[in-house]
């Protein structure tokens, strides 16, 4: 490729995250709604991992406050939840590099719960807070996904020797 | 992490960092949620980010076009067959229709209250794109310059679907009767009950509260909106109540009703620009400012007039005409 080190990595993780917010507001039918997992959250989090000076609290913040205007929520509510799971992810991505592959899945299960009881939280406070359980089922399926999304992307990592 | 001691020339910690622009969220969110000053912003950023809900729309439209392809003229014969043997039957009911509005106008007119006029109904497209998990919005092709207002009514064919909440410019954002930020003020259509219909989030349901355990609701009462609030037009279907719960714990019934609009079927919506309802008192206002209108008659209206409210009721809030 005749793009330089730095143009490289910025498109792949800028196109990652982009499939990532086409995922998100990708329509389904209505009842799976609730199994949709979180894909930006998980983006974000390989990205923090792996790349923990490139990719951070800053970017989080900006494809949260994208994720709010595709949404329609209220501008700030994504962005601070995405932002929390780049402060966390890179604040521990040594141990998370450590961790086998099952144990990483435990962790995005709850820094993913983290994420939906902060904007639950939130939206509680605006007064438009769902009144089921189902809330922490993406969280679930964002674990179950993990293994899965983590090979993909180091592939595309490696792929496009991205560092 | 935290550097308090050795104020450094560098890059600002993750931590830092963090609390910054978590302060920034927090303060976005005052902004946009409180105030509303962030419309023009938004409206900006929705027209950059366009071109990514055009591209998640790309799969349900070219899935819909094979689908069309695959039935090919069969579908299309036989849907233009049963329009064909329905539309009689609609002009039928329509020609009652309009000489039962006829005649109730002339009534409304001798009672002295609010005549109603004919509302102006368009056909708006949705974009195919899903709302966030556990809210229920819709994306409309249609923004301001069509004429759009925040808290429009959304319908179709058989009900109440949603109302407008955010205008953009190229497309508007509705939230259904569902979502969990909705009320809508409702009554039965049986006996005149008066109650409020919440969304819960759940695609299906809506929930009536506050009503006490005397109330006079059954299931499968049809709810219509009520026209309290100003919002809404009186008269169309909302909701079918599916399922009473009376806990004696409770000071309320627990009452849920399945919505009648087709919801989940995202094709087409019509937004209604419903007519103002013309009170004798502010009909009398309008005629002492403008020429005189002939139905304004100096009959004071038993009912205070009707004050439009905010279109989004809070949740939270237990309006004033819930119980019975």
């Amino acid at each position: 490729m005749s793009l330089g080190h730095n143009a490289r990595r910025r498109l792949i993780i800028a196109a990652s995250f982009l499939v990532a917010l086409v995922l998100s507001i990708l329509p389904w039918p209505v009842w799976t709604e609730q199994f949709r997992p979180d894909w930006v959250a998980l983006v974000l989090i390989y990205w923090c991992m792996a790349l923990p000076t490139r990719v951070g609290v800053g970017t989080a913040w900006s494809v949260g406050l994208m994720l709010d205007v595709l949404y329609g929520s209220m501008l700030g509510e994504n962005a601070l939840a995405k932002s929390l799971i780049a402060f966390l992810t890179v604040r521990f991505h040594l141990q998370l590099r450590m961790f086998p592959r099952w144990q990483q899945a435990v962790v995005v299960l709850l820094l993913v719960a983290a994420n939906n009881l902060l904007m639950l939280w939130i939206k509680n406070l605006a007064g438009q807070a769902p009144s089921t359980w189902s809330y922490l089922t993406p969280s679930i399926v964002s674990m179950l996904l993990w293994p899965w999304l983590f090979v993909i992307l180091r592939d595309i990592r490696r792929h496009g020797n991205v560092s | 992490m935290l550097l308090i001691s050795g104020w450094q020339i560098r890059a600002p910690s993750n931590l830092t960092r963090f609390v910054l622009l978590a302060l920034l969220s927090v303060s976005l969110m005052l902004l946009d949620a409180r105030g509303h000053h962030l419309q023009k912003i938004r409206a900006g950023l929705t027209v950059i980010f366009r071109p990514i809900q055009v591209i998640a729309a790309i799969p349900v439209r070219v899935g819909a076009a094979v689908i069309d392809f695959i039935h090919g003229d069969e579908t299309l014969r036989a849907e233009a067959e049963r329009l064909r043997s329905e539309q009689p039957i609609l002009l039928a009911r329509l020609q009652k229709f309009e000489a039962i509005e006829a005649e109730n106008a002339h009534l409304r007119q001798l009672l002295g209250t609010s005549a109603l006029v004919a509302e102006r109904a368009v056909v708006a497209e949705l974009l195919e794109v899903a709302s966030e998990p556990f809210r229920r919005t819709v994306v409309i092709a249609k923004g301001e310059k069509d004429g759009l207002y925040l808290g429009q009514p959304v319908i179709d064919a058989y009900g109440i679907r949603g109302q407008v909440s955010e205008v953009g410019v190229l497309q508007s954002t509705a939230i259904l009767i569902t979502d969990p930020g909705h009320a809508i003020p409702v009554q039965v259509n049986r006996n005149g009950l008066r109650a409020i219909a919440f969304g819960t989030g759940a695609p299906d349901t809506v929930s009536i509260r506050y009503l006490t355990a005397s109330s006079d609701i059954k299931p499968d009462d049809l709810l219509v909106s009520s026209g309290i609030g100003g919002g809404f037009p009186f008269g169309y279907p909302v909701a079918k109540v599916k399922k009473i719960v009376n806990d004696p714990n409770e000071s309320f019934l627990d009452i849920t009703a399945t919505p009648v609009a087709q919801l989940s079927h995202n094709r087409e919506v019509l937004l209604i620009w419903p007519a103002k309802s013309v009170l004798p008192a502010e009909a009398k206002k309008t005629a002492e400012i403008k020429k005189p209108v002939p139905q304004s008659k100096p009959v004071e209206p038993k009912k205070p007039a009707v004050v439009p409210r905010p279109a989004v009721v809070e949740p939270a809030k237990p309006a004033e005409s819930t119980t019975p």
